[in-house]
């Protein structure tokens, strides 16, 4: 309503100054582009009296309509730059007419308007993995187009924007993720409906692409679900929560069918699992940042299925915190940085014990990763793996990773990782040791849209 | 037994969530004050000269950074969620870090396409626009046109217009004062616009090489020519074999000045300078790149002593 009446004013605005700027239009229309500079800044200067003085009067025309608040049609909202030649000082700062607005929206800013169209963004990622080596406890191929990942997104309507992710592998396709964010809602709500990547820590919710290793660590395989890790269909709500002056905190509180690889299974409705989320964040310096979170997750297991237990009796729960350091020096960001991350992961799962007992297996595991930006192209990493088996708390893995990474442009990327592992063996019942060379090329076709940070 | 602690506890856990959204709603909007962020520091330089005293400025990128490379820190959220106002620059400058910290501010107003999302280059004058067959061997080109307009001042002027307008539209009681703080914008650019193209004049034509396709607007408006670009292609790091061609260019060329952005490393063009006995400038492209840069006026004047010391050198 309030709107109404501004625009209304506009237009009443528009007619009277046009009428008044009659006299003075000639001039400016007059100058052509022959005329020497002299002669068009006397016109200009003639021109900016003339305009101040329409202002002076406008504004007590303004007053006066304010009081009387007669309702009109509204016009559009005027834009800037009327004259079809527009150069400084030549802003009429009257509404002009029609044809030569339509001209300025035609010279500034209509690729804005028509280069894009109602397209989603589409992007596709190509994540070619080869390895070579020895590992007999959880071999790979030795060439792999890993994954393709096809992104589409795009804003849905004012309130809602979408994300669909992809992901076609060597066996099939997958949606990885496809959700809708509801960006408007109240009490500062976030909103977000489909199938996601759960909130659980940070690696759950990276997409392979965007890793900064080629494998998930141990941990991931061994306690949070494999590559796909929680990845489920359910509603997620967050929200930032109070907190001191330059802290950041952010709840988030989400709920799932249940279904996550072999992680959670649902064998009934009620069977859903819910994931919560507390993230910390501060600013130490304009280059250096620190990142907490605190995750939760419970989900109904396998374990009691085929059993003579109520395989509803059977819960997994997870708990994870996670903490990372970054370092980025904002006048050299694109040549230098450096990230330190470790997630720490406890497992609680419900299952039988070989006498058929029920017992709760609690398991810990954890990784470290740190990294340096060598410079534009090159970053050097490292990471550490320590896991539990979520089935057995006393075969623990160890592992280790070298990563070199170089990055031809933005939009590829070759990796290399040497990887050691001493992991528990089930076939021969001890421990071997697994060295492989494992590399990587990325590919990234089209517009991707941003990660979070 | 079991799935019924868990609905309770599920029902709990979101009555909690609820409860905080209820209770913890923010703080009011402050007072009679505009809250303006900014993509970067140019865009809350103008929007502060025509604001005044009636707006908080305030923008995410600052002066010396790479504003294609700016990290969507959760920090940013805690001040886009306020903002009544978020002004970007737009062409896909942002691409890589604001659509999440849009999406994320869980602020309505400043959504795309929101009354508070004001893309400042749709007032503004857009060059190389690219036209036919748009790929990536060209490098982060942007399709859409060059980013970099606001360093014309005539740019400044078309933003600072619409900023007015959409300033009276926000707070149409104070468009007066708005319109006030437009007009002695403009009497204050065109002087000193005068008092710039009267001390490039002497270089007019000059041809000068760049690190980033950053300075076509100010190019044209201060006529320089930019022959070459260190960069092989934009965002793809110098290559030898492109540095020896551009220093061949640069001799046949007589190319004595080299403008290099604050976030560039300065080997490459270090080097080029001693090959070729070219000059090399750290020109800043945004308000607040150097200390005394702290206005829209500054940074032209910044620059065009900086170009100006180099030009008189290189001779």
């Amino acid at each position: 309503m309030k709107r109404f009446a501004v625009l209304s004013a506009l237009l009443l605005f528009s007619s009277i100054a046009q009428a008044q700027d009659a006299p003075s239009a000639p001039v400016k229309r007059d100058v052509s582009p022959a005329n020497t500079e002299d002669v068009r800044m006397k016109a200009l200067e003639e021109q900016v009296r003339a305009l101040a003085g329409d202002i002076a009067l406008l504004r007590s025309e303004l007053k006066e309509l304010r009081e009387t608040k007669s309702p009109e049609q509204p016009s559009s909202p005027q834009v800037l730059l009327a004259s079809a030649h527009p150069e400084p000082g030549m802003v009429p700062s009257s509404p002009a007419p029609a044809p030569a607005q339509v001209a300025q929206t035609q010279t500034y800013g209509g690729a804005t308007s028509n280069a894009k169209l109602l397209n989603p963004d589409i992007s596709l990622i190509g994540d070619f993995i080869g390895t070579a080596g020895r590992n007999t406890v959880s071999p790979s191929r030795s060439l792999e187009l890993h994954e393709s990942e096809v992104g589409l997104q795009a804003i849905i309507d004012p309130y809602a924007r979408a994300d669909a992710f992809l992901s076609f592998g060597e066996t099939g396709v997958n949606v990885e993720e496809g959700y809708i964010t509801f960006t408007s809602l109240p009490a500062g709500l976030l909103l977000k409906v489909g199938k996601m990547r759960a909130e659980f820590g940070k690696v759950n919710t990276t997409h392979n692409h965007a890793l900064p290793f080629i494998d998930r660590p141990l941990v991931t395989n061994s306690l949070v679900g494999g590559e796909d890790g929680i990845d489920d269909a359910g509603i997620s709500l967050s929200r930032f929560l109070p907190a001191p002056k330059n802290w950041f905190f952010q709840g988030t509180a989400q709920v799932y069918r249940g279904d996550s690889g072999d992680l959670f299974t649902a064998s009934r409705r009620q069977d859903a699992s819910v994931v919560g989320h507390l993230r910390i964040y501060r600013d130490l310096g304009e280059s250096t940042n620190l990142d907490l979170g605190a995750s939760y997750a419970r989900g109904h297991n396998t374990a009691g299925i085929g059993t003579t237990f109520d395989p509803s009796s059977f819960l997994t729960n997870l708990y994870a915190a996670d903490a990372t350091l970054r370092w980025k020096p904002l006048r050299r960001a694109i040549y230098h940085s450096f990230l330190f991350r470790t997630e720490l992961f406890w497992s609680a799962r419900d299952q039988l014990s070989p006498l058929a007992i029920f017992q709760t297996q609690h398991v810990f595991g954890l990784y470290s990763h740190a990294e340096y930006r060598l410079n534009r192209r090159w970053t050097l990493g490292g990471r550490f793996d320590r896991s539990g088996r979520a089935t057995n708390a006393a075969l623990t893995d160890t592992g280790f990773s070298g990563i070199l990474t170089y990055w031809p442009s933005e939009f590829s990327q070759i990796r290399g990782q040497y990887r050691y592992g001493h992991l528990w063996d089930v076939p021969t019942d001890r421990f071997t040791n697994a060295n492989e060379f494992l590399f990587q090329f990325l590919f990234v076709m089209g517009a991707h849209g941003a990660h979070p940070f | 037994m079991r799935h019924s602690i868990l609905r309770t506890r599920f029902t709990t856990f979101f009555a909690a969530l609820c409860w905080l959204g209820a209770t913890c709603a923010g703080p009011a909007s402050a007072g009679s004050k505009l809250n303006i962020m900014t993509a970067t520091t140019d865009l809350a330089a103008l929007a502060q000269e025509i604001g005044g005293d009636k707006v908080d400025v305030e923008s995410v990128a600052r002066g010396y950074q790479d504003p294609h490379f700016v990290e969507a820190k959760p920090s940013f959220l805690l001040k886009l969620r306020h903002a009544d106002l978020l002004i970007v620059v737009g062409l896909e400058l942002e691409i890589g870090w604001l659509p999440p910290l849009i999406s994320q501010s869980t602020n309505p107003k400043i959504q795309v396409g929101a009354p508070g999302y004001f893309d400042a280059s749709r007032f503004a004058k857009i060059l190389e626009i690219p036209t036919g067959v748009v790929t990536r061997a060209e490098g982060d080109v942007h399709p859409l046109g060059n980013p970099h307009y606001w360093l014309d001042p005539e740019n400044g002027l078309r933003i600072a217009k619409g900023i007015q307008d959409k300033l009276s539209e926000m707070r149409p009681n104070d468009s007066a004062y708005f319109a006030q703080r437009y007009e002695s914008f403009v009497q204050r650019l065109k002087q000193a616009d005068q008092k710039w193209l009267a001390a490039m004049k002497p270089y007019a034509g000059r041809k000068v090489v760049t690190y980033h396709r950053s300075w076509p607007n100010f190019a044209q408006h201060f006529d320089l020519d930019v022959v070459g670009y260190v960069e092989p292609r934009p965002g793809i790091p110098p290559s030898p074999q492109h540095t020896v061609q551009l220093i061949g260019l640069m001799k046949r060329d007589g190319v004595k000045v080299v403008l290099v952005e604050p976030y560039f490393d300065l080997k490459t063009p270090n080097a080029i300078g001693r090959d070729t006995g070219a000059k090399v400038v750290v020109l800043m492209p945004s308000v607040g790149g150097e200390k005394e840069i702290t206005d829209y006026f500054k940074l032209f004047d910044y620059d065009i002593a900086k170009l100006q010391q180099a030009f008189d050198a290189a001779k």
